[in-house]
């Protein structure tokens, strides 16, 4: 792995002994570029700071916090059932999932555990909440290239999604729907029905989206070859989701550490690609879309009956201790490390969310890469500006 | 560290059934005492949940070192911070379901109590590391010295610690010896304060006291003394 990075480099030093006889020549110096916080093509308010030689990147650094909300500080004032109406808002693409470890580590503390129907429901929904975070990738990935159509492709699939998470949870973006020992409600009549077709259209979608753009060759040559991560370097910089697993390491918190949801249940498939550069980061989250549906579509055959709440007390006092559950949410993997006192507030709750590890990596990634590529890469890392800020 | 929390682990008082045995866990907390022998001053094993281990603040980026190359714990995590005081701004930071649930009069001020695996000092840093090979995981505390409010950066071991940490300072005001560049990373740079810090109060709160079970604006005139403190927050 470690020669991918080699080369990056060598290719970088070369291109700068070039640049260094020309600028010898013309006498240019370098320049500051500053991309956002405003610009188009960087997901939200995230400003990058690029010291540019020609068209290369010396050193590029990411200035956050113009959408920081103190959520770990939000979250010692308010009682555990109120949590999840903020943390909905981390990643708010796929706000279902966030729910959940937090959810799933309150239960851990309380010993409790959801009822069967309850944990299936909860799978399922965490399912469909990445299928509508990770379409709309799919469809900005080709954006990010040049390419508007598939977007528009994206946009209009997803509502199919996000329409039957509004039947199952009353909320299109923010379901606010897991609760202590259960689910809020249980799944409308003829829900699993609608699911099935809504199911059997992301995999067409995923069709489309794979002839569409995959093969295309200005798609593949602006993103084959291009912000490599070896697979030590992803480790230690604790990148999660597929832009690890676009890096080679089989690694998935699903299939290693399900606690508390069912994936165990069903037949699927962890992908991996080995190549680390932004196509593969596109190829494995179009693969982990196929399997999403696949997965949705077992669960909803064997969805077992009974009630959707276990029994909690009305006021919730989660008894002192820490607990800290992680999931493989759609950005990567989220965790909660939450520390009560047995009060009804938390004392202290570290939210590990997925794209703030995942972006920590730009400072190195960006080093020596050409300025359009910037916009390519950083769409593949994936991120949502919730989730670094917080 | 010649406390009397020695390296052995605190079996807790509700053994419940057989899942009371953990080898796996149980081989990790034993290798890790072998290699940092006194710098372990405690641990805490959850059967089949988790294993938590404080080390002292020296050894903080050695263990991280020996995790990383001598027990294949590759995967970074996170890093972060605790601050274990007792809120001095009392039961009004707390929800006001609180409030109706115990009443309003003031609380004596509590001790400070710590958590897994113990603790001695009101700031302790701790985190996570993951060997992604095995599917193993262990957290890992540290008390930060009251003092100097520093510990060694993971930044060498671990590239990853580089946000995370700048995260804690600008959260905690704990430094890292060691870091490349501590700076505000989510906040302004005219900042001042830790926002973290559990006696820095949050003024939304201070304010206008969350509503909670029953939404009640006050009316002008019985409230003001809140209206002083808003003054006063501005």
């Amino acid at each position: 792995m470690t020669d991918i990075s080699d080369r990056q480099q060598l290719n970088y030093i070369a291109a700068q002994a070039a640049d260094a006889r020309l600028n010898l020549e013309l006498e240019t110096e370098g320049m500051t570029l500053n991309i956002g916080p405003q610009h188009p093509a960087t997901h939200g308010t995230l400003r990058i700071v690029a010291k540019l030689d020609g068209e290369q990147v010396i050193a590029a650094d990411p200035v956050m916090g113009y959408m920081h909300r103190g959520y770990e500080k939000l979250t010692e004032v308010r009682t555990y059932p109120q949590v999840t109406t903020l943390i909905n808002r981390i990643d708010w693409l796929g706000s279902f999932a966030n729910e959940v470890p937090f959810i799933l580590a309150a239960e851990q503390l309380m010993e409790v555990e959801a009822p069967p129907r309850a944990q299936w429901i909860r799978t399922i929904l965490f399912e469909m909440s990445r299928i509508a975070n990770v379409v709309l990738f799919l469809g900005d990935m080709a954006v990010q290239v040049g390419a508007v159509t598939p977007v528009f492709f994206a946009f209009r699939d997803r509502e199919h999604i996000l329409n039957q998470i509004e039947a199952a949870t009353g909320g299109r973006f923010h379901p606010n729907f897991d609760r202590i020992g259960g689910l809020k409600d249980d799944l409308p009549a003829g829900w699993v029905a609608e699911t099935k077709q809504v199911m059997k259209k992301m995999r067409g979608f995923c069709d489309e989206i794979e002839t569409l753009v995959m093969g295309n060759e200005i798609f593949q040559t602006r993103t084959r070859g291009i912000g490599v991560i070896p697979a030590d370097i992803g480790l230690q910089y604790g990148l999660s989701g597929a832009n690890i697993r676009g890096s080679g390491v089989d690694w998935d918190v699903r299939r290693d550490n399900p606690n508390g949801l069912v994936y165990d249940q069903v037949d699927w498939k962890v992908w991996t690609h080995p190549d680390g550069d932004s196509f593969s980061r596109f190829w494995v989250r179009l693969q982990e879309v196929r399997e999403a549906t696949k997965i949705v579509d077992q669960l909803l055959d064997t969805i077992p009956a009974g009630p959707i709440m276990a029994k909690v007390p009305r006021i919730i006092k989660v008894p002192a201790g820490e607990a800290y559950v992680e999931t493989e949410n759609p950005l990567g993997v989220m965790g909660y490390y939450v520390i009560s006192k047995g009060d009804l507030v938390p004392y202290r709750v570290k939210i590990r969310s997925a794209s703030f590890n995942n972006m920590s990596i730009t400072p190195w990634l960006l080093k020596g890469v050409y300025v359009p590529d910037i916009v390519t890469i950083l769409g593949s890392l994936y991120f949502i500006l919730g989730d670094i800020d917080r | 560290m010649s406390s009397t929390d020695t390296p052995t682990e605190e079996t807790d008082a509700e053994e419940t059934d057989a899942t009371a045995t953990d080898t796996g866990r149980e081989a990790m907390l034993e290798q890790l005492t072998g290699e940092l022998g006194d710098s372990l001053v405690g641990s805490h094993l959850e059967p089949g949940i988790d294993l938590t281990v404080r080390v002292a603040a020296d050894a903080w980026a050695d263990t991280a070192a020996f995790l990383k190359t001598g027990m294949g714990f590759a995967y970074f995590n996170f890093v972060s911070a605790i601050d274990w005081l007792p809120s001095p701004f009392g039961r009004d930071m707390d929800s006001q379901v609180d409030i109706s649930l115990e009443g309003s009069e003031p609380k004596e001020t509590e001790e400070m109590t710590w958590g897994l695996a113990g603790g001695e000092t009101r700031f302790q840093v701790f985190a996570r590391v993951n060997d992604i090979v095995n599917h193993r995981a262990v957290t890992i505390k540290a008390d930060v010295p009251e003092d100097s409010l520093t510990v060694p950066s993971w930044v060498g071991v671990y590239a990853g610690a580089n946000w995370h940490e700048r995260e804690a300072w600008e959260m905690f005001g704990i430094s890292f010896e060691g870091h490349p560049g501590l700076r505000h990373i989510y906040l302004p740079g005219e900042f001042e304060g830790n926002p973290m810090r559990k006696d820095f109060p949050l003024l939304a709160r201070r304010v206008k006291p969350w509503p909670g079970i029953v939404d009640v604006e006050a009316m002008p005139g019985d409230d003001d003394e809140a209206d002083a403190d808003g003054e006063d927050a501005s």
